[in-house]
């Protein structure tokens, strides 16, 4: 199985030269760290920054450079600042190559939920919606079963959903899958994890065909 | 022109009970500290505010929470607030949740004359609900209306007395938005500078859309998540 760090560390090999990446909070802002060498790429905050850099050293963190995660930050040389309209804009209008958030439920056709749990926690979708709906590209990065062993990778999400047939790619502690329209494909399992493991834990269609390679991390 | 006003009080003159507010800010950054400390020390309740965030428990539009001043929020995100939540669960706090980025375009809308607008952001989803839906490029988008506010309350870095402003950093965020939305915007500032020391060239929103202008004091300016990393 895989640690928080290592989804982020395979998910960063999904990164390509020259693109523009949104990181979503949690595990997606760790992906900042593994940037694969000899490629240069452009992080996105949508609270307003292109251009953002790593956590600031002690004593010169700035109130008024934060991600969207509310977490201080730098801003790299070549980056710059705008608006929430603006960065939106950007979003909306597909300047944006990739984005890569947190999910509670995926389901086969690529919905997904991550903002609400009726009853229980109604914080907000910030600007998941947003995003889902206008991004080309849409990785998700999550553990493969919630915290009561059962599947986040469903026939249909049971929460309230975020956006409808977006996720195009799910990378979990045990697996990487492309959502395709006959249902997830695996394409890569965690070192020692087995295919029966990923299918006892995966609700919604699963499509193993042939070998299934361990991933290079 | 001369849109200087003396104190934060006399600022949001005119605010009364049941009135619509556009605050800026995101989480804590870039909130108009000042305006709503006034807005507290004037006991105006029954507000509606439109604001990404809800502040956190003793801090940013939190205060205004705990004297039970809003009646209704218009954010994206409100998970850092347990006041919030409480009052929202126990209905006593009417909530409307919305996508940051249709937030963010309603209130630009409201101030650029657009009444309504399509995009694709919800579609399929809860806050489609009652919406009109419309195809596009064989795409499914919603129509979203615009926003306005009888007040807008921003925050600025600097600004001079024709209203011009400049932010700094990241605290601009929703700030430029509503200030084009309210029909009255008010604006604090860190530094208030004279007529000409601002580059025409660099300011970020033109003075048009602030009627009244103040240098605020004693900001606060709170982190809410502090990260660093070692030099090592």
């Amino acid at each position: 199985m895989l640690k928080r760090e290592e989804i982020a560390q395979r998910i960063a090999q999904e990164l390509r030269d020259g693109w523009y990446v949104n990181l979503g909070i949690g595990i997606p802002t760790l992906v900042a760290n593994y940037i694969p060498e000899g490629i240069s790429v452009e992080f996105q905050s949508e609270n307003g920054i292109l251009g953002m850099g790593p956590f600031p050293y002690e004593g010169t963190e700035d109130a008024d450079l934060i991600n969207a995660g509310k977490q201080t930050v730098t801003i790299r040389d070549g980056g710059s600042i705008f608006d929430s309209s603006l960065s939106f804009a950007m979003i909306r209008g597909q300047h944006v190559q990739l984005t890569v958030l947190g999910a509670m439920e995926v389901s086969e056709k690529g919905d997904i939920a991550n903002w609400k749990i009726p009853g229980r926690m109604v914080k907000g979708m910030g600007g998941a919606m947003d995003l889902v709906a206008s991004a080309d590209n849409i990785i998700v990065a999550m553990s493969h079963t919630n915290k009561r062993g059962e599947s986040k990778l469903l026939k249909e999400c049971t929460l309230p959903l975020t956006g409808v047939a977006c996720v195009k790619k799910i990378v979990t502690n045990l697996a990487v899958l492309d959502v395709t329209d006959e249902g997830f494909k695996l394409l890569e399992r965690a070192p020692g994890v087995s295919v029966e493991t990923i299918i006892q834990s995966t609700e919604g269609k699963l499509i193993v065909d042939g070998e299934i390679p361990e991933m290079q991390i | 022109m001369n849109k200087i006003v003396a104190s934060s009080d006399k600022a949001i003159e005119g605010i009364l009970d049941g009135m619509t507010i556009m605050v800026g800010g995101f989480g804590l950054c870039g909130i108009p500290e000042n305006c709503i400390a006034a807005l507290v020390r004037k006991g105006v309740k029954g507000l509606t505010c439109i604001s990404n965030n809800a502040g956190v428990d003793d801090f940013g539009l939190g205060l205004l929470l705990q004297q039970k001043q809003i009646k209704k929020m218009i954010s994206s995100y409100v998970g850092e607030n347990e006041e919030f939540e409480r009052q929202m669960l126990s209905g006593e706090l009417e909530v409307d949740l919305i996508p940051q980025g249709s937030l963010a375009e309603r209130c630009r809308a409201g101030g650029a004359g657009i009444p309504a607008f399509f995009t694709p952001a919800g579609y399929g989803t809860e806050i489609a609900e009652g919406k009109e839906v419309r195809a596009y490029n064989g795409k499914p988008h919603i129509l979203e209306k615009a926003l306005t506010a009888d007040f807008a309350l921003v925050k600025a870095w600097k600004g001079d007395p024709y209203g011009n402003l400049v932010f700094k950093g990241t605290a601009r965020n929703f700030n430029p938005v509503m200030a084009m939305a309210g029909k009255i915007t008010v604006a604090e500032v860190e530094e208030l500078v004279e007529p000409g020391e601002l580059d025409p060239n660099f300011i970020h929103l033109p003075g048009v859309f602030v009627q009244r202008i103040y240098q605020g004091s004693h900001y606060e300016k709170r982190i809410e998540q502090r990260t660093v990393r070692s030099k090592n």
